[in-house]
């Protein structure tokens, strides 16, 4: 089912948190809201699933607005953080709880708690009580008990950040695997732009309570709209320069590097001041237009190795390149940018 | 850790330590069962009469089983108050965005420092204008509203390590906040509800100074009075009778204590843990 958020506010106190904010879910998409902490992400969550009160605006599911519904009138599915499982009931009990106070029949409940953990994968462990299974069996169990009511919407905050990191890869394609069997409307909060890329149709970014850009992974990792955007998308990091625009080119201040702009950067005003960002990937020791500088960092992460590479006013670039170890630190190096794929901002960090 | 001392020396020295008060009880229930000797310590006959109160009413006394059924009473209908009303009021505190929150808070902190003594004249005053004065259920009503604010500040520690996302799940779940509480919070911090249960009865089945002012009366007395009473008696001085009284009050103390200790002690460690 299609959520609508309408000039959505949210305040605590005289606090605006979120104000005035739009945002559609389509039916059976699943929207990752990535920002970083304090930027308004979970509040906007809990707001969809009723826990907060709007103070302005509307929510809409599907044509009907629940703005002022309860919580327990919304249907709304919820995987929480720390999976918020009962600990003094079993698993099946834990599952079907929502159907228990529905009133369904027990027969009823234990067949479609059975459906669902299959789905799931957690028939074996349904007689356990939340303490005995590990992190991923708990967040299967989560997901199980908030999809046993067919909810309008399922609402994931931050389901991932309590696993471990190899449990984090498999529960990051199986909250996908489920949401797509369910072809249940999904909202996903995280802090994790791998995450984000990952599990969603598109991606909500967000800042200080307003959602800065809203687009496909792909679309928002190519063409990010602020400088904001391009640094948080990506992984290792993008690396920004400064300089100015001369003749249709960049002109990098330290080491008089032009490097030809496209597009409407291309036919900017002579001297603006402008920053480009070259993701780790176009920077690379062979094509392109070549920059010089001194390797200040190498880090190993075993098929591919970073680099640093410090210009001699002290800007960074970053380089990911396979294959084994090329440089060693305090090597002066000539790398090439990748021109066509450079992203440029102006002043304010909006993209050119 | 055993294995860097050795251990007689310590088992040696505490033992020497705790002589006297394991004397004291071997002697409290040798006295109970045998007379000895004047000046003598080592007892010369088996007896049972020390034991006569619980098959005779001792003259002037309230029968020792009437005592006791009213001992009863008043431990547990104090206990049932304290645990329906801490578990309500502790969840309150903890949990619900009421006003006078922090108020009540403070409240509850400063009557639990009042000694009860000096409340004493004034609650005698207030149980007499109500009439409910050498009733037990008045002495009821004020045994549990003084044990309230420690129930209160107890169940208030158990709710707080109780987490957030449990309840928020259980509403999300389409449970009303009272369903929460019941079925999800309660269950949560019965090890508490248990162990201020068990606390509650033992501070019930002992109190001693509420009962002999506001219901001294034979026919509501408690065993604490009734044994303060058979010592104040210098007419019939009965030492042996005393203690086998003593032994007979403190036995189901000495019970619960020896089945729920463990859980007694969660009570001065649960509340803050995580």
């Amino acid at each position: 089912m299609r959520i609508l958020l309408e000039n959505f506010t949210k305040k605590f106190g005289e606090l605006t948190v979120i104000d005035q904010m739009n945002l559609e879910v389509r039916d059976g998409e699943m929207v990752a809201l990535l920002g970083g902490s304090g930027c308004g992400k979970s509040t906007t969550l809990f707001s969809i699933c009723g826990i907060h009160k709007i103070n302005g605006g509307r929510i809409l599911f599907g044509d009907r607005d629940v703005s002022n519904f309860t919580s327990q009138e919304r249907n709304v599915g919820v995987v929480f953080q720390s999976f918020a499982l009962y600990p003094h009931m079993r698993v099946e009990q834990n599952i079907g709880f929502p159907l228990k106070l529905r009133k369904e029949s027990p027969s009823e409940i234990k067949r479609k708690v059975d459906e669902i953990a299959e789905m799931v994968h957690i028939e074996a462990l349904l007689t356990r009580r939340p303490g005995e299974l590990s992190g991923g069996q708990q967040q299967r169990v989560a997901l199980a008990r908030a999809l046993i009511r067919r909810p309008d919407v399922l609402l994931l905050d931050e389901p991932l950040a309590n696993l471990d990191a190899a449990l984090r890869l498999e529960m990051r394609s199986e909250i996908r695997r489920i949401q797509q069997e369910t072809g249940i409307t999904a909202v996903l909060v995280t802090h994790d732009q791998t995450e984000a890329m990952s599990m969603s149709d598109r991606i909500a970014i967000m800042d200080a309570g307003k959602i800065v850009q809203i687009t496909e992974p792909k679309d928002m990792y190519d063409n990010p709209v602020s400088d904001f955007v391009a640094g948080f998308l990506g992984s290792p990091p993008i690396a920004f320069l400064s300089g100015r625009i001369q003749d249709g080119h960049f002109l990098e201040p330290s080491t008089n590097t032009k490097i030809a702009l496209n597009g409407s950067a291309a036919s900017g005003q002579d001297g603006r001041k402008v920053r480009i960002g070259v993701r780790p990937e176009f920077f690379q020791p062979d094509g392109g237009t070549v920059i010089s500088g001194k390797v200040s960092f190498i880090e190993s992460q075993g098929r591919e190795t970073l680099y640093d590479v410090a210009l001699p006013d002290g800007s960074i670039l970053r380089s990911i390149q396979g294959g084994g170890l090329r440089s060693k630190i305090g090597d002066t190096v000539e790398w090439g940018i990748d021109a066509p794929r450079i992203l440029v901002f102006g002043e304010d960090g909006g993209r050119i | 850790m055993t294995g860097n001392y050795r251990k007689w020396p310590i088992i040696l020295a505490l033992g020497i330590l705790t002589a006297p008060i394991i004397l004291m009880y071997f002697y409290l229930f040798l006295d109970t069962v045998t007379n000895a000797p004047p000046g003598s310590l080592v007892p010369d006959e088996f007896t049972t009469e020390h034991w006569r109160f619980l098959w005779q009413t001792i003259p002037g006394r309230p029968s020792i089983w009437l005592a006791t059924w009213n001992t009863l009473l008043f431990a547990s209908i104090t206990t049932l108050i304290v645990l329906v009303v801490s578990s309500a009021a502790g969840y309150a505190l903890s949990r619900l965005n009421m006003p006078f929150r922090a108020f009540f808070l403070g409240g509850v902190m400063v009557l639990h420092a009042f000694p009860t003594v000096t409340l004493l004249i004034a609650i005698f005053l207030i149980l007499q204008m109500l009439g409910l004065y050498n009733t037990l259920f008045g002495v009821i009503m004020v045994k549990a509203s003084l044990e309230l604010p420690f129930g209160i500040w107890i169940m208030k520690g158990f709710y707080d390590t109780v987490p957030w996302e449990i309840e928020m799940a259980g509403i999300q779940d389409g449970a009303t906040r009272f369903q929460v509480w019941t079925k999800l919070v309660l269950p949560n911090v019965k090890p508490a509800i248990l162990a201020l249960g068990i606390f509650s009865f033992l501070a019930g089945w002992s109190e001693f100074i509420l009962p002999l002012v506001l219901a001294p009366d034979n026919k509501v007395q408690v065993l604490s009075v009734y044994l303060a009473a058979l010592i104040a008696d210098d007419n019939n001085f009965d030492m042996a009778l005393f203690k086998s009284v003593g032994v007979f009050y403190v036995i189901p103390v000495i019970i619960l204590f020896v089945f729920f200790q463990n859980r007694l002690m969660n009570i001065y460690s649960g509340g803050t843990k995580g």
